[in-house]
């Protein structure tokens, strides 16, 4: 009776010094009977909200290593969607954040939530669908794609389904963008317009996956349908046209707003992504293994994207 | 059926190569859930005990109460959690959000309900002539609690493990809470979710039955604790 309680306890024991253990995973082990007088202090936090696009294809994590190194910093990165990362900005949660919704950005600046806007890459959205395009939209600009599938959604033909990510990402937001350049208001027009436009409310994988199984058309950004792409059926049908421009941008919350906000170490982080040395990883990440890059880099393109010079290029002092 | 196969597989090369960062996250998932438990199961069953044997107004209101939060969505402890911790809450001076310890708190919540309700359950089903014969000695309040917690104490293992297979799979507060940081607070739900969206379909298979095997591990060792 005793030996059951006994292990019980134990076990509970072990697991309590695990947590305590794997929280304070960062500390200096015990302590060496000739201290080192240069022995590296504890790495600084960064806390980071990014987009998933960003995170989920794989390059942040390949741009992270460096950085921690070189600054002793351990980077926490929470990838959500942009409007989820807004929020965690806005509550103080985060230091620096990862986004591509310029609108949103800008109103969320106008706010005095964040500081020291940079632009790091930009790619392109593309509406990808089925091989047989029912509706017809192969090589069309994006805003007369989206008028197709609307008349031909509505009118019924079959096999024309448009998935929406319907979550308030940054990839929903553009999608409301070229409803709204194609002339519809998007609460009244295509909102419950009917069955062939279904809102999913989830991330861009299960998007994917989502409008592979219906046979689908979907707006996707290109980095995660490239890591998709072996899995999918879907083919890209609309990839050119001004309005499918994705820019990403990074900023510094607000320090005026909420207190214990990292200012130095996420300022160094933000001039670290506008170096020439990642502006060169990004260049070419991806290539090896998608036969293309998924990021194209800022610098030196302002002009094409339609910001200023400062914003992609003036380090953040 | 091929990606299931390709699951299988990639989950044996995984344990068999112990994979640093699963084993990481693997540890990581089984310690914070089983603190969960523990604390869990602190509260609960002195809580179940005063419930069981005390009567008062709206007993019957409050175990029915209790009942219904077995349902409590994981999600919505998450955003309760969420709040309360966040920089703008009023715990946020704690800076407990995107760490392990939040994670702890948000799944203590969540299996609380389900290990106060069963505690009651199994306490109520203690052979009556045992509580009789507590009570014609003379024991005091303290002591027959205790007695009849230790008669039960299969029935409350038996709730533990319950609450622990909540803690342990569940996602929705994971992924709030402690927002899947990699070596931070990356557990194996919220690894299964991000590498599904990534697209790795195997290693989200691998990544649940290597959850599986823990849960089958941590029964063996209750069944064994109880064949004793």
């Amino acid at each position: 009776m005793k030996w059951n309680s006994i292990i019980l306890v134990a076990g509970l024991l072990i697991a309590g010094l695990l947590v305590a253990g794997c929280v304070s995973g960062d500390a200096p082990a015990v302590p060496d009977a000739t201290p080192v007088p240069t022995a590296a202090p504890a790495p600084e936090e960064l806390r980071i909200a990014t987009t998933t696009s960003l995170y989920d294809t794989g390059l942040l994590d390949h741009l992270t290593p460096a950085f921690e190194e070189q600054y002793n910093a351990k980077l926490l990165i929470v990838s959500a969607g942009t409007g989820k990362a807004l929020e965690y900005g806005q509550r103080g949660d985060v230091d620096v954040m990862m986004v591509h919704d310029r609108a949103r950005e800008d109103t969320f600046i106008a706010e005095g939530n964040g500081v020291e806007r940079r632009v790091i890459a930009y790619n392109y959205f593309v509406i990808v669908g089925p091989e047989s395009d029912p509706a017809g939209i192969r090589g069309t600009e994006p805003e007369e794609a989206f008028q197709t599938l609307m008349t031909e959604g509505k009118a019924g033909t079959p096999g024309v389904v448009f998935v929406s990510r319907g979550d308030a990402s940054g990839t929903h937001a553009k999608e409301k963008a070229i409803w709204k350049a194609a002339g519809y208001d998007y609460a009244t027009d295509v909102q419950n317009s009917g069955d062939w436009y279904v809102e999913a409310g989830t991330g861009m994988g299960a998007t994917l996956v989502m409008a592979n199984e219906k046979e689908a058309y979907t707006l996707s950004d290109i980095g995660t349908f490239l890591a998709y792409k072996g899995d999918l059926q879907l083919v890209p049908l609309v990839d050119s046209g001004d309005i499918l421009l994705n820019i990403y941008s990074t900023m510094l919350i607000n320090p005026e707003k909420h207190e214990g906000i990292d200012t130095e170490l996420g300022k160094a982080w933000i001039n670290y992504l506008i170096s020439d040395e990642v502006q060169q990883e990004i260049k070419t990440f991806g290539v090896e293994e998608y036969g293309q890059p998924l990021f194209f880099p800022a610098s030196g393109k302002w002009d094409l994207m339609g910001v200023s010079e400062a914003e992609v290029s003036a380090p953040v002092v | 059926m091929n990606e299931i196969v390709a699951g299988f597989t990639t989950a044996l090369e995984l344990i068999i190569s112990l994979d640093p960062e699963v084993i990481d996250t693997a540890i990581r998932s089984m310690t914070i859930s089983l603190t969960a438990t523990f604390f869990a199961t602190l509260f609960a069953i002195p809580i179940g005990s005063v419930i069981t044997f005390s009567e008062f107004h709206g007993k019957k209101a409050l175990i029915n109460l209790i009942q219904t939060l077995y349902a409590l969505p994981t999600v919505l402890v998450g955003l309760f959690v969420f709040l309360l911790i966040s920089r703008a809450g009023p715990l946020g001076f704690m800076r407990l959000l995107f760490t392990p310890e939040g994670m702890v708190i948000a799944q203590m919540i969540l299996i609380l309900p389900i290990l106060i309700g069963l505690t009651i359950s199994a306490l109520k089903g203690v052979d009556s002539t045992i509580l009789d014969t507590l009570r014609s000695l003379g024991a005091t309040r303290y002591q027959f609690m205790k007695s009849v917690v230790r008669e039960a104490r299969y029935a409350i293992m038996a709730a533990v493990v319950l609450g622990f297979g909540r803690a342990i799979s569940e996602v929705g507060a994971a992924i709030m809470i402690g927002g899947n940081i990699r070596g931070h607070t990356r557990v194996l739900t919220t690894a299964i979710s991000l590498e599904t969206s990534m697209g790795n379909i195997a290693l989200s298979l691998a990544l649940g039955i290597i959850l599986l095997g823990i849960a089958l591990v941590i029964n063996l060792m209750l069944a064994y604790v109880q064949n004793r």
